[in-house]
């Protein structure tokens, strides 16, 4: 530790110095973890967006899953409902038609599809202006923590831990409800037998989707915002003040 | 004190800010050398240019001419991390508005440069007490900052400034947002810790209570130096103001 009047660095020691201003990768969780409890409700609309996104994402995927596990049980009066319920399938099996093309036409439709990815689209401009409000907002806070020594990657770590957490739990969130709000759907429409054919292996695999699409949305969401908070020089700090 | 070496120089800094069409000379050729363990105010009315000088003794911003050292180094020469170590270690810094990060408690406040200057979290929790300690505040630790008063968050702000044991704690207008007597109470308390610790004080100020603590007065106006005063001149020019105690 440095006395007063210790000496200062001079050039050609920077690899001792770059090792003497650190932060390590626990204490950054701390921090991270601690700024998201404290401005719960703030990441909360960081989040919502997120959450309705992802859901939607997930309950369009379930919908597919509870098809196609209908069509797999085998049974002929559950092929009649998916028809009756307006899927595009012969009402026999028939030979022209393979089963694996079958399953195929149940997966969303090009126009679901589009839905799905601008509301995703949306939802990342949505992230990206949270962020921005977020990092204004702690600009005083940013610029301090470089008086004390933080360097630019401290602050984009820290913005990025942030951001991962709350997108995974946004995700993970809003998958969980579009898994929900699907197989009631499903229910609703088919009967128990939606719930009872449809695989556990592809409820799993869309919950993963999901959480996978979500986060990493959120995370591409604050990659922009938090360079300008890394980037910020720290008299900008007392400037803010004003 | 034997020797003191200089520990901040100041040579020829100019600082211009263009805004538009518009070009602000904030400070207009300042020349200043500051002894180790002094304890100086730089006076001057508000827009004469004390927090620019503040910012480039500090590392915070670069002069449009001239240098800055900071014991004989020029500050102008180090890349980010020899600048983010000189932050951390070398100089503390306090604010006219406290600038506690606001979702930290005090003592997590007072050792987050202890965190970023390598220490581990027993060392600096039990350092961060002691010098909350210092500052009369060691059974508020678990406070945050909107809990405290602003007296409090500055004595606060005061303990996170000598962290690293600095050489050199700078203060902004360390009074500007406190009463009368709160003031007070802090400027005693940065002396005090200026002659118990040897630490250089360097305070912006218009608050002429300052004046009865510093060793030496340098008086700004309109970015230039208009006169440096020793203590023992001070106490004739400004005797009406306030006499020295002690
Ligand atoms: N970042 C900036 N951009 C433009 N003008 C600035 C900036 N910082 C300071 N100034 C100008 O420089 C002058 C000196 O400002 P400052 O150093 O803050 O004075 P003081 O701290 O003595 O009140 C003022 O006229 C102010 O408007
Ligand atoms: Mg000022």
């Amino acid at each position: 530790m440095s006395q007063a009047g210790g000496t200062t660095p001079k050039a050609g020691r920077s690899d001792r110095i770059a090792r003497q201003v650190v932060l390590p990768f626990r204490k950054s969780l701390e921090i991270s973890l601690k700024s998201i409890q404290v401005r719960f409700f703030r990441s909360m609309i960081t989040v919502a967006s997120l959450v309705l996104a992802v859901a939607f994402l997930s309950f369009t995927l379930t919908g597919s899953d509870v098809a196609v596990g209908l069509l797999q049980s085998g049974e002929p009066q559950q092929r009649l409902a998916l028809v009756d319920a307006g899927y595009d399938l012969p009402s026999l099996p028939s030979a022209a038609v393979s089963p694996a093309d079958e399953a195929a036409r149940l997966t969303t439709s090009p126009k679901e599809r589009w839905i799905v990815i601008l509301s995703l689209l949306v939802c990342t401009v949505g992230i990206v202006n949270a962020q921005l409000m977020a990092v204004t907002e702690r600009f005083r806070e940013i610029g301090t923590m470089k008086c004390l020594g933080a360097l630019d990657r401290f602050i984009l770590r820290l913005f990025l831990l942030e951001a991962g957490m709350q997108g995974l739990a946004g995700s993970l969130l809003g998958a969980v409800c579009g898994v929900l709000i699907g197989l009631l759907v499903g229910l609703v429409r088919f009967g128990w037998a939606a719930v009872t054919n449809v695989s556990l292996v592809a409820i799993g695999a869309t919950l993963g989707l999901s959480v996978a699409v979500g986060a990493g949305l959120s995370l591409l969401g604050v990659v922009y915002p938090a360079a300008v908070a890394a980037r910020m020089r720290p008299v900008e700090a007392m400037r803010a003040q004003e | 004190m034997v020797e003191a070496h200089n520990i901040v120089r100041v040579a020829g800094v100019a600082r211009t800010f263009t805004m538009g069409t518009q070009v602000v000379q904030a400070l207009r050729g300042v020349d200043l050398t500051i002894k180790a363990g002094e304890y100086l105010s730089i006076m001057g009315p508000s827009g004469s240019g004390k927090s620019t000088l503040f910012n480039m003794i500090g590392g915070l911003d670069k002069p449009s001419t001239g240098k800055v050292f900071i014991d004989e180094v020029d500050i102008a020469q180090l890349d980010a991390y020899e600048l983010a170590w000189l932050r951390n270690r070398k100089i503390g810094y306090i604010f006219q508005t406290f600038n506690l990060i606001q979702v930290m408690t005090a003592l997590e406040n007072v050792t987050l440069p202890m965190t970023f200057a390598g220490a581990s979290q027993d060392e600096a929790t039990e350092k961060g007490l002691e010098l909350l300690g210092l500052v009369g505040l060691r059974e508020r630790h678990a406070h945050r900052p909107q809990e405290l008063s602003g007296g409090q968050q500055q004595r606060v702000a005061i303990a996170r400034s000598l962290a690293n044991t600095p050489a050199i704690v700078l203060a902004d207008e360390p009074t500007g947002n406190l009463d009368l007597t709160t003031g007070e109470e802090i400027i005693t308390l940065l002396k005090r810790l200026s002659s118990d610790r040897g630490v250089t004080v360097i305070s912006a100020t218009h608050d002429y209570k300052m004046l009865n603590v510093s060793d030496r007065v340098v008086w700004i106006r309109d970015g230039r130096i208009d006169k440096i005063e020793e203590r023992a001149q001070l106490n004739i020019t400004v005797g009406g103001i306030g006499t020295r105690e002690g």
